[in-house]
């Protein structure tokens, strides 16, 4: 198990090298740079900036400079917000986008299964029609749609949630439910189609002839094989959670690191792209990680490797 | 000996796109205790469906019996609720299936599918449940049945597997077991090995046994009584004996034709039964197996036949029993076999009622 994780985590630090490596490249070939506006600097002010930055060096230099900032987790400083360092805005920025983000997938993974359970076991009556029917709206409408609507109903005609801002619990509500109701109808249906075929299983008849009630063959027999897709679904409802937040942050105003990574990107703040991608790149992989060895936990077909099966 | 099952008329169909699938039609035997009944016949005929009725295991809906009683010590199973059959399910009545490889759950260890059944009908702890399982384990010969109870089913061979599926369903000590074609998904030396196993504890807890399967040579083995099923129906049924012997049946002639064996001379005749089965939906009038039976006469396209009953233990359904029948010669492989039997009646009488 351990050299188990122990690979995986060398795999993790090729691949974060090769993201660092592309954004890296990518950012210089795209046109503009920081310092780009309206207002055409002066060159010499210019120049002076690129040499504060660091921005006047060869590119290889530039490169390595930068590899050896990741691998001391120092991203520099901000090009835009003055006085403000990459650091700093992740500490301030991610704790904000990480309550969001959990919120939003403690909601998709709880009423998604729900959802699911209910119309499978309720196979072809209305309670499986009636959710199933919300499910491929959650699925269609884009989070930002969903926002505004929310937004609109719940908050201006209705006035049971603040608008936007973030400042206490019952301004995560919304954000959440946005960001989580995609997911959400998509756990539905795979949690719905992957009980049904559990349920058509010999290993349920067995369980209903042992003569168990209807309630513990749903729960320990069925459920548990059903939620496996779900499972491996949250890794990229992760991916899908982090890059929704983009939107959503920046509708509702919230400070998160979301929204600083929106507005670093408009204002081709480099070193704050490239902080937020990298850390993002790593939370990314982390959660992979983390649900192929839960899977692994739950599923006991699948051997990590490294564990030795007889 | 006392009789521990009856089934009478039990009717059971599904309601389907197509239309209504009578799956069973009719059917009534009697099961004593300790007695093991053999059900033959070909896919379809509704074997798996009577026997899952037996424990209202059948979906319902789809399912639906719509007749009959089925008498499990005298006591009417068909009108039981939901609750109710949770009680007798796994307790009284325990059944193994086909597949071994797919039922048992495949996330949970061996051992807690056996004391799942110990703790809800037998109120055992889960140490003492767990206890009886290594001893269970044990019993149906599984070795180092202390580390195996730890284990999950994809640690188990197939034959294990069924000796795991046999452990849970005898773990209650269940006055009937059903066995649904407990062999066919195994080969052929773990299928004599569990065939042996089966004998061998039935003859310790004196269960009655319902044993379905498609292979006749098996049923030679296991069986007391045979009944053979057509078309959702039983149209014959008798001891080993009388069904391997003196088949009375023309569709009992054609499994027993088609099955190879040694005393089989196999170069003349091993014939498949022609055709297919008939359509449940839309099942034909008169004699269902008329269509593929060559010894067919006029009356089996416009009448049902009776059961005619041979002796005290030996009935069957077909025409050619009546007294103005032709007499008609069965297949060269069952005459070869065809013995007088000494207990039959001097003539086949119809029987009014059900078995
Ligand atoms: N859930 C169901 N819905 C609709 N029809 C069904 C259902 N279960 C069984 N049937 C029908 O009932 C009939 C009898 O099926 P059954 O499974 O009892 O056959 P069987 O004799 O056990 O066959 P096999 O040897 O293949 O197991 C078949 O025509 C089948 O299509
Ligand atoms: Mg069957």
């Amino acid at each position: 198990m351990t050299k188990y994780i122990g690979k995986r985590l060398l795999y993790m630090i090729i691949s974060l090298w090769l993201i660092v490596t592309a954004t890296f490249f990518l950012m210089r070939i795209a046109p503009g740079n920081p310092f780009a506006s309206e207002k055409k600097l002066p060159p010499e002010i210019e120049a002076n900036l690129q040499a504060h930055y660091g921005l006047d060096q060869p590119w290889y230099q530039q490169y390595f400079d930068y590899l050896i900032n990741v691998v001391t987790w120092d991203f520099g400083p901000s090009f835009k917000y003055k006085s403000q360092t990459v650091n700093d805005l992740i500490t301030e920025g991610f704790p904000v986008s990480f309550v969001l983000g959990f919120q939003a997938i403690l909601i998709a993974v709880a009423f998604g299964v729900l959802f699911g359970v209910i119309a499978a076991l309720r196979q072809n009556k209305w309670q499986d029609y009636s959710t199933m029917a919300v499910a491929v709206l959650g699925i269609s409408v884009p989070s930002f749609i969903m926002a505004t609507f929310l937004q609109y109903f719940l908050a201006i005609k209705l006035q049971i949630f603040p608008v936007a801002r973030w400042e206490s619990f019952m301004h995560t509500i919304l954000p959440a439910i946005a960001l989580a109701a995609g997911p959400m109808a998509y756990i539905a249906r795979l949690t719905r189609s992957s009980m049904i075929e559990v349920l058509a299983n010999d290993y349920i008849k067995t369980a209903k002839a042992k003569g168990l009630s209807g309630g513990v063959i749903t729960v320990k027999h069925a459920m548990r094989n059903a939620l496996l897709p779900v499972v491996t679904y949250l890794g990229p409802l992760t991916a899908g959670v982090l890059t929704g937040s983009f939107v959503i942050e920046k509708i509702f105003g919230i400070p998160g690191l979301g929204f600083h990574f929106v507005t670093s990107i408009t204002n081709r703040d480099y070193t704050v792209i490239m902080g937020v991608t990298v850390f993002y790149s790593i939370l990314l992989l982390l959660a992979i990680l983390l649900v192929d060895i839960a899977y692994g936990i739950i599923d006991p077909r699948i051997k990590l490797a490294g564990k030795k099966g007889e | 000996m006392e009789k521990i099952l009856e089934v009478k008329d039990l009717k059971v169909s599904f309601q389907t796109y197509g239309g209504t699938v009578q799956a069973v039609r009719g059917v009534s035997f009697d099961l004593h205790k300790g007695e093991t009944l053999a059900i033959v016949g070909e896919s379809g005929s509704g074997k798996s469906v009577t026997s899952q009725t037996l424990m209202k295991l059948i979906p319902m809906p789809p399912g639906q019996i719509t007749g009959g009683e089925i008498l499990f010590y005298g006591d009417d199973i068909v009108p039981k609720s939901e609750k109710e059959m949770e009680n007798i399910r796994g307790k009284d009545i325990s059944m193994i299936f086909q597949d071994p490889m797919t039922s048992l759950n495949p996330t949970m260890k061996v051992g807690n599918q056996i004391i799942e059944g110990l703790i809800k009908h037998q109120g055992l702890s889960k140490a003492d449940a767990k206890k009886r399982a290594i001893k269970l384990l044990e019993l149906v010969g599984i070795p180092m049945p202390d580390k195996r109870v730890n284990q999950y089913p994809h640690e188990f061979s197939g034959g294990m597997r069924q000796r795991a599926m046999i452990a849970i369903a005898l773990a209650t000590n269940p006055k009937l077991l059903i066995a649904d074609e407990p062999t066919t998904a195994l080969d052929v030396t773990i299928q004599a090995q569990i065939l042996e196993l089966m004998k061998e504890l039935q003859a310790k807890m004196d269960t009655s046994i319902i044993f379905i399967t498609h292979d006749l040579g098996v049923v030679a083995n296991v069986a007391d009584r045979v009944a053979v099923m057509y078309a959702g129906q039983i149209v014959e049924i008798g001891t080993v004996d009388e069904i391997f012997y003196d088949p009375k049946h023309p569709y009992t002639w054609g499994l027993l034709a088609s099955m190879p064996s040694v005393d089989n001379d196999t170069k003349d005749e091993l014939a498949a039964i022609p055709g297919t089965p008939p359509d449940l939906t839309n099942p034909p009038i008169g004699d269902a197996f008329a269509a593929r039976n060559k010894y067919a006469l006029a009356i089996d396209y416009e009448e049902e036949p009776p059961m005619f009953q041979i002796s005290e233990t030996h009935f069957a359904k077909t025409w050619l029993l009546h007294p103005d029948a032709p007499h008609v010669e069965p297949p060269a492989a069952v005459k070869l076999r065809q013995r007088q039997m000494s207990s039959n009646f001097d003539k086949p009488v119809i029987v009014k009622e059900g078995i």
